[in-house]
């Protein structure tokens, strides 16, 4: 690696992204927002091309659709995945979806619903959409794009909407075994819940990131992977496709200000 | 048989306490001609049953919603809906069935099959079954024994869907890409008005064309004429949803005033007085599908 920054965090991110859906076989990959979207993408044109994917409405396609206004790309299909059948893929569990919740607990529960008193919330926010049946059945990865104490709180999310590794939660006889959590991708660092008990690691660090900063903007312990890292710089390859598959440079506006990727050191 | 009659017609067929569906799936071919009818009208008390667009949102600062069940509530272009959340935040909603897109699926194919329920692992070990303690659990009589969650048939009373096109006796087309729920909707309920974009005598279909029909007409109660009748929502494969409309309906939500200036302007006016305030027809009808 030279000293020059030549990739943007948003491209660091997408690169670390794409690592959760390597080696899950023929899914559904779905990533919900630009930086996931991508991720997925890049993930089935580099190392996981037996992936599916659709064109984030109603068509399975087999190249990934640059995203944006499409100019004289035309999209081809394989095939259709209607809402109805998207649900079938749920249930039947062939499917990894990476999404971004409002919040986040050391269990990896998840809330897309109400922050505050259920009755009269703080913020009303979108319902619990599909986050009760997704997390349940198939595997999830979450995307953070502001890593901070409101999103990974100190107890339980407000609303638990989609399911998480919290024992008291499960009633007796009901089936966990279909379902498991695998990447938290933040604009700081990449985690896991594979610690004893499902317990929150940081598996990597993003450039000049310190494991006591994420832990200072985490409401609940974090603990170290053995082999914790810093988080892989990706390629030119990797930005080479990345390039093609976001020709309107959405990726620049999905986080704030756009940060280089690798951190400017802080003044001493 | 001509099964046509007037949005005003089919909203008449509405009583106070009623549970009512809407079709569609957020901002997209929701019924709003109709939802602009029933806004006009005296009915209350309504149990609303979506996949939640500016129906809900608009039904709710309306005062018209005694309980609502739902899975989420969005405009997509603008996440938040912007008046079911400021009623919710305001404590004016209180009475909520909160459901996974999936057991809300289930709860409409129960009451189309005649079923009291079907079981699903959708919605266990979350709050869902905390704040809708009516929701039941059930177990499995065969060895397995496991545990699954009893989602109760979502029967309504009256369903209201938006299509492409539709014929006098009730057969229906969706030619966007996405049929989303509406035959659900369209079997769980005793009475159901469609309205569409293109009324016909009666349909002379080819066989591809035919496979864009996706309930019966013994199903359909009424069919309404409302051309650009799902604005400010989308209408695949004729136009795209209004986000300028969606810009100034969202901004009435941070008015002083704003629900009743809204209805001044776009509720209590003719179709055709609405098409005009927002353009006029030709660009209704030209608004572009949104590309993803």
């Amino acid at each position: 690696m030279t000293d020059t920054c030549d990739f943007t965090l948003a491209e660091l991110l997408i690169v670390a992204a794409s690592e959760a859906w390597r080696g899950n076989g023929e899914v559904l990959a779905s990533g919900l927002g630009v930086i996931p979207r991508l991720g997925a993408s890049l993930a089935k044109l580099t190392h996981s091309p037996e992936l599916l994917m659709t064109d984030s409405e109603a068509f399975l396609v087999e190249e990934p659709i640059p995203l944006g206004p499409r100019g004289d790309y035309v999209p081809k299909y394989s095939g259709c995945m209607s809402f109805e059948r998207v649900f079938e893929c749920v249930w039947g569990g062939r499917r990894h979806a990476m999404i971004g919740p409002t919040q986040v607990d050391r269990w990896g529960q998840t809330n897309l619903s109400a922050v505050g008193d259920y009755r009269q919330p703080k913020i009303a926010m979108l319902g619990v959409r599909g986050l009760p049946g997704n997390s349940i059945n198939h595997i999830n990865s979450f995307f953070i794009p502001s890593h901070n104490k409101r999103v990974f709180v100190a107890g339980e999310v407000d609303m638990v909407s989609g399911v998480g590794f919290k024992a008291e939660r499960w009633e007796q006889g009901v089936r966990r075994d279909l379902m498991d959590i695998r990447r938290v991708v933040t604009d700081l660092c990449v985690m896991d819940f594979e610690g004893p008990d499902r317990a929150v690691r940081v598996r990597s660090l993003h450039p000049g990131v310190t494991f006591e900063e994420v832990q200072d903007n985490t409401g609940f312990p974090l603990l170290k992977a053995d082999d914790m890292g810093e988080t892989a710089h990706p390629t030119a390859e990797q930005l080479a496709i990345i390039r093609r598959l976001d020709p309107h440079d959405l990726r620049a506006s999905a986080l704030k200000g756009n940060p280089p990727g690798i951190r400017a050191a802080t003044p001493a | 048989m001509n099964k046509q009659l007037t949005a005003a017609d089919a909203v008449a067929q509405l009583r106070d306490g009623m549970t009512v569906g809407f079709g569609g799936w957020g901002p997209r071919r929701k019924p709003m001609a109709i939802v602009r009818e029933i806004l006009r009208s005296d009915v209350k008390d309504l149990t609303v049953v979506a996949y939640g667009g500016p129906e809900v949102g608009m039904l709710c600062a309306a005062g018209k919603v005694k309980k609502l069940v739902f899975g989420f509530a969005t405009l997509d272009a603008i996440p938040l809906e912007p008046w079911y959340r400021k009623c919710r935040e305001a404590g004016q909603l209180t009475e909520l069935m909160e459901l996974d897109e999936g057991m809300f699926e289930w709860g409409l194919r129960a009451a189309g099959m005649r079923l009291p329920f079907l079981p699903t692992r959708c919605g266990l070990a979350t709050d869902v079954l905390t704040h809708s303690p009516e929701l039941k659990t059930v177990q499995s009589p065969y060895a397995d024994g496991e545990v699954l969650l009893a989602m109760p048939a979502l029967n309504l009373d009256v369903a209201f869907l938006h299509v492409n096109d539709a014929d006098r006796l009730g057969n229906t087309l969706v030619t966007g890409p996405d049929p989303y729920f509406d035959h659900l909707f369209a079997r769980a309920a005793q009475q159901c008005f469609v309205s569409c974009e293109r009324l016909h005598e009666r349909f002379a279909l080819t066989a591809e064309q035919a496979r864009n029909n996706t309930f019966e007409r013994y199903l359909v109660t009424g069919v309404v004429h409302a051309p650009l009748g799902a604005h400010p929502t989308s209408c695949p494969s004729d136009y795209g949803w209004d986000m300028s409309h969606f810009k100034r309906y969202a901004a009435s939500a941070a008015e002083e005033g704003g629900w009743q200036a809204y209805v001044d302007e776009f509720v209590n006016v003719s179709e055709s007085a609405y098409q005009e305030k927002n353009g006029g027809a030709e660009r209704l009808g030209k608004l572009p599908l949104p590309v993803f």
